[in-house]
């Protein structure tokens, strides 16, 4: 029972953040078919925000809400820069763009900041614990799942409820047929890369939260979750997104207790190859999305 | 062959001739040691374009492949007396098997080229965006192995103790038959239905092309220059780590092919040289401010943040790269037709 318990926590407090880096790459993804290599650097920027401003005096949650808006700011940027210029040119010339701004990113952090791992401020709350049903569970794991389900409420709402929501919904489905009844393509991708960004800078705070220090390459991984949980679920539907997410932890979270220590070491080989065969079973995720248009 | 053929041939096998040549003409180490890993680049960059450039799927796994090639060729050519040291787990059969470099390259690339065969064939079916994403989860799958499969490649830790057997004139002259090679299959039967696919993917498909075992094909050849690329890098630096084989790399490949253009042999060439130049004048400034003691840290990053400003540049400019869609022959007969 407790052990049942504790893997339960495990696999919605990993899930949460890896539905939310779903989320934040697949909305891009599902409006544009594109995938944004730069993803993982939203996170990064938002962790060296942090880290800058360690020792301003602010109160935390105000640190916190800058490193987000860093995040969004840096998520339009890669609208602008990355990929309006080439967007209706080649999907390969994005893919490569996109590539070469995370570059950029990366090493403007080795360059301007550091190599070396930085510490950033975080709340005592994040390195407390608590004692339920006899087990001990850090607290961050509890504020990841709260924060997860929040945002996924809030985002199923605003895509069902708002405006914005609706026309993303459209564009996402029927891009060309949304332009002509009015909706506004640059604005939408737009909004879409801010979303993206808000996604990656709440990530950022869940994820460096367990870390506790920020590194040029910390995008890295959450940008293979992402991809891994997009492609399980489904890449042209929200929901694949979040489903992709807690299935990819629970599969990680079942191999980390199961798997002997000598094959653990491979684990990302186990779970990329997963990516593979459901690919060729289904290329288009375990959730089928609406049909799609063209690309703008 | 036409003329316009012949005529890319030779101009793009007397950039390589140049390329051996102008080290032994200015007899000077660092010279020879770039113009060497420029042809070892060049091995690479060709063989990604057999299989890019044809097909027109950007593949990240090929890096992976390249991993392939100098640990493999790495577990057979390491002195057995060495090899103790180097790697103490690794299995009784081949623990005793010794041969020379040149053969350790070519088994190397044979190796390479089987393992794509087998794990590949059924990702051809894919194309677009998941085709590129299966490619990305390949090169993690195979840099996961490699980083952990101690027995044959030391794990994470650096692998030391490869027989120093790659000069410049073995690297340029595989990467003339490289070039060769590429240009001769892209001409081809096969080569012609694949781009075919290429520029449209139903209307081949009804002509009769089979196009996942055209693919497949375009992808083994591919692999096979990455896996003996690898070997020959691995046989140049002669240690080295599986850090070696990842994003990095892979982006300095990419770089080298989109910017020189992805669907023509020259593109791949004078991508290669361009971005070289680039990268070893950036890498060259790099150190002088770094021994200048100009700033109070150290410069690093700085090259690949001007090779990525090169890349979107050309991709804004010329989203097919410079070279996009003609080879320098047929472009050079062109423009001298039109002045006559």
């Amino acid at each position: 029972m407790q052990f049942l318990l504790q893997f339960t926590i495990d696999v919605l407090s990993l899930g949460g953040a890896y539905a939310l880096m779903a989320l934040g790459l697949v909305i891009v993804y599902g409006i544009l078919k594109l995938v944004n290599f730069a993803y993982g650097e939203l996170i990064m920027v938002a962790g060296y925000g942090l880290f800058l401003m360690n020792g301003s005096g602010l109160p935390w949650i105000v640190m916190a809400a800058v490193a987000v808006l860093i995040a969004i700011a840096t998520g339009v940027a890669t609208d602008y820069i990355a990929f309006r210029p080439v967007r209706a040119k080649s999907v390969t010339a994005v893919l490569i763009t996109s590539f070469a701004f995370s570059t950029i990113l990366q090493n403007a952090a080795l360059l301007f900041i550091s190599p070396r791992a930085r510490n950033v401020p975080l709340p005592d709350l994040f390195s407390q614990t608590v004692e339920f049903a006899g087990i001990l569970i850090p607290a961050r794991n509890l504020i990841t799942i709260v924060a997860s389900i929040l945002l996924l409420v809030l985002f199923a709402w605003a895509m069902k409820r708002t405006v914005l929501g609706i026309a993303m919904r459209a564009a996402a489905t029927q891009f060309r047929m949304a332009r002509m009844l009015g909706v506004p393509a640059n604005l939408i991708i737009s909004s879409a890369f801010a979303i993206s960004g808000f996604f990656a800078g709440v990530v950022s705070l869940l994820w460096i939260g367990r870390i506790g220090s920020v590194t040029p390459g910390i995008g890295l991984e959450p940008l293979l979750v992402a991809f891994i949980a997009t492609v399980i679920g489904g890449m042209r539907s929200l929901q694949g997104a979040v489903l992709g997410g807690f299935l990819l932890a629970f599969v990680n979270t079942g191999l980390n207790y199961t798997l002997p220590q000598d094959l653990l070491q491979f684990r990302d080989a186990f779970t990329f190859t997963l990516v593979i065969l459901i690919l060729l079973w289904r290329p288009e995720g375990l959730i089928r999305g609406p049909a799609t248009g063209q690309r703008t | 062959m036409k003329r316009g053929n012949i005529l890319t041939l030779v101009i793009l096998l007397g950039l390589v001739a140049l390329l051996v040549a102008v080290p032994a003409v200015l007899q000077d180490r660092l010279t020879e040691r770039i113009a060497t890993a420029m042809a070892i680049s060049l091995v690479l960059v060709v063989g990604l374009q057999t299989f890019t450039g044809n097909s027109g799927i950007l593949s990240f796994a090929h890096i992976g492949f390249m991993g392939v090639g100098a640990y493999a060729s790495a577990a057979i050519t390491i002195p057995v007396q060495m090899r103790g040291m180097a790697l103490p787990d690794l299995y009784e059969i081949i623990k005793t098997v010794q041969v020379s470099g040149y053969v350790g390259i070519l088994i190397g690339g044979l190796v390479a080229a089987l393992i794509a065969a087998v794990i590949a064939y059924p990702l051809m079916r894919l194309s677009d965006a998941p085709a590129v994403i299966t490619s990305f989860a390949l090169l993690v799958v195979l840099h996961t192995i490699i980083a952990h499969w101690s027995a044959v490649t030391n794990g994470p830790r650096t692998l030391f103790g490869l027989p120093s057997v790659t000069s410049l004139p073995l690297a340029g002259g595989i990467a003339a038959v490289a070039v060769v090679v590429a240009l001769l299959f892209k001409e081809s039967r096969i080569g012609l239905l694949l781009r075919a696919s290429r520029d449209d993917e139903r209307a081949a498909g009804a002509l009769g092309a089979n196009i996942p075992s055209l693919r497949w094909r375009a992808f083994i050849l591919s692999a096979l220059f990455a896996g003996i690329g690898g070997a020959l890098w691995g046989h140049f630096v002669t240690s080295f780590s599986p850090k070696a084989f990842y994003l990095k790399e892979t982006f300095v490949i990419l770089g080298m092919l989109v910017i020189g253009g992805t669907n023509t042999v020259t593109g791949a060439v004078i991508g290669t040289f361009a971005v070289t130049i680039l990268f070893e004048s950036l890498r060259a400034l790099e150190t002088s401010l770094n021994a200048a003691d100009i700033f109070a840290d150290q410069v690093v990053g700085l090259t690949e943040i001007v090779l990525a400003m090169a890349m979107m540049g050309v991709m804004f400019l010329k989203p097919g790269g410079l070279f996009a869609a003609t080879e320098i022959g047929p472009l050079l007969l062109r423009r001298f037709k039109k002045k006559g």
